[in-house]
């Protein structure tokens, strides 16, 4: 359903992407780790079509996201999510509001249904008392709460997660990550999360891919990940300072 | 003196290096601007969909600098007709001073500082609002929902300077005037009759549409550099500080530049 391959991308100088190659099943929730700037983002923006790579391809549903129509991609897009690590979102609109957003600009759905929908997603991530209120006045994990609500709002296909249990409490992490399951197994759902929340990325992924220094050095199981042998992937998932990892 | 030459050499490439990349970038940039122009004219379409973020930036750009625009306004009357007025008294015209004033806003001024405040007050803060959402990804979370943001933010806030500049033109001359009324009673002694006669008889509907003319011309040129800025911005709040800077700078020189050539266009005939 989404494959990425041989994919390069620089900024400026620093590489950041360095040839990554990925296939992802109709379905699959697939887990992307790997250390703060190794790219783990970058791939996610690269699916989103948000950035064009220097080199190789993006392919969602046998399209090009890189040589798309904008048309195409309207079309692609209307099927993906994504929840971004700030929240992203608009500050003058109240929570209802920006949750409202993509269906009050998309104009399939008569006014009450709307609200129908928007509240029904602000129940099922515990924002109802939060409605009335300004992106300025919540807190940064309501934030990413109300952004997951605009996303599941729209009923995609695909959801990309950027880092969506950061800046939770343990039991927002497990909502989120109880979220994420719920999508794959009732709506069928392709997931794809960025996190360095091990704990979430072992209950959520049905494969996990280490990415380091713009690579993909281990693609495989939670399991085989839990277990491996590879010393980059073995001390980044134990957190050890120690290591074939140079911490500066 | 061949490590001499190598120097001045290296010197000499890396200032047309440097020269030539600042050329290649304002022209992408104007690039960038027509193109964002273009399709806000076709997202007018959607105007009405989009008509409470129209009045909302009309609000911004009208109601939320009536003060400075007033101060503004009446200052500068004044101040023309006392530099204006004191030097016609040399020559006994001091009488003639409504004519001098009522020309000078009409034709220039009046477009131009209108132009400035809402340059200061608005064009900066639409490049910073629109350069906040770029740096936070609301830009992006727009895409992602398939809503266009020259659609959702560029064309309201183009629409909304481009009403909002002749409007504030109009009371900027109105409001030079009673300034310089004040002073040519006060300083120069003529009564409020005689200066109201001058600018009445001095008034002319070409200086007028010009004026409202150019300040059209001015508001959507102050709109399109500064969201064009904002989308433009990148790297935290330094990038964000430096978009609307820019924006500031050239809205500022794109005002002087095109007014002298729509002066040009209408009145470089008369010399």
């Amino acid at each position: 359903m989404i494959s990425l391959i041989d994919l390069y991308k620089s900024f400026g100088d620093r590489i950041v992407l360095n040839g990554v190659s990925l296939s992802l099943e109709k379905g699959e929730t697939f887990v992307i780790i790997g250390m703060s700037g190794t790219g783990k983002t970058v791939t996610l923006r690269h699916i989103a079509g948000l950035v064009a790579p220097d080199r190789g391809k993006v392919m969602i549903e046998d399209v090009d996201m890189a040589e798309a129509s904008s048309s195409e991609r309207a079309r692609i897009r209307a099927k993906m999510g994504v929840v971004f690590q700030s929240g992203a979102l608009i500050n003058w609109l109240t929570v209802e509001e920006n949750v409202s957003l993509p269906l009050v600009e998309r104009r399939m759905f008569k006014k009450n249904q709307i609200r129908e929908m928007v509240l029904e997603k602000l129940h099922l991530l515990q924002l109802l008392d939060a409605k009335d209120k300004m992106p300025s006045d919540i807190s940064g994990g309501m934030k990413k709460r109300v952004c997951l609500a605009r996303v599941l709002v729209r009923n995609p296909d695909i959801i990309l997660y950027d880092e969506p249990t950061s800046g939770l409490d343990p039991i927002m992490s497990s909502l989120i990550s109880g979220l994420i399951i719920k999508m794959q197994r009732q709506f069928g759902v392709t997931s794809v999360v960025v996190t360095h929340d091990m704990n979430s990325a072992y209950a959520i992924a049905d494969r996990i891919a280490v990415l380091y220094q713009g690579e993909i050095i281990q693609c495989d199981t939670p399991d085989r990940i839990r277990n491996t042998e590879n010393p980059v992937v073995r001390q980044f998932i134990n957190g050890d300072i120690t290591g074939p990892i140079k911490v500066d | 003196m061949g490590d001499g030459e190598n120097s001045l050499a290296a010197k000499t490439r890396g200032v047309l290096l440097s020269v030539g990349e600042r050329l290649i970038g304002i022209v992408t940039f104007a690039g960038f601007c027509i193109l964002l122009f273009l399709k806000s004219v076709y997202y007018m379409k959607n105007i009405l969909r989009r008509r409470n973020e129209v009045f909302r930036q009309l609000y911004f750009a009208g109601v939320k600098t009536f003060t400075v625009v007033s101060i503004v306004a009446m200052f500068t009357g004044m101040i023309l007709t006392l530099q204006t007025g004191l030097a016609l008294r040399d020559f006994g015209l001091e009488e003639t001073i409504g004519n001098v004033l009522i020309a000078t806003l009409t034709r220039e001024m009046g477009p131009f500082s209108a132009a400035i405040i809402l340059i200061a007050s608005v064009g900066s803060a639409m490049a910073a609002e629109i350069g906040t959402m770029k740096v936070s990804e609301e830009i992006d979370a727009l895409e992602v929902m398939s809503i266009s943001p020259v659609y959702y933010l560029v064309m309201p806030r183009i629409v909304a300077l481009t009403v909002m500049l002749p409007v504030a033109t109009i009371y900027v001359n109105v409001l030079g005037v009673i300034g310089g009324a004040i002073i040519a009673n006060s300083h120069l002694k003529i009564t409020f009759d005689s200066f109201y006669f001058h600018v009445l008889e001095s008034l002319q509907f070409k200086a007028v549409y010009v004026g409202l003319f150019k300040a059209t011309v001015f508001g959507m040129i102050i709109a399109t550099i500064s969201c064009a800025q904002g989308l433009q911005a990148r790297d935290g709040a330094m990038g964000v500080g430096k978009a609307t800077r820019n924006s500031v700078v050239a809205s500022f020189l794109m005002v002087l530049i095109v007014g002298f050539y729509i002066t040009e266009i209408f009145f470089g005939n008369k010399l």
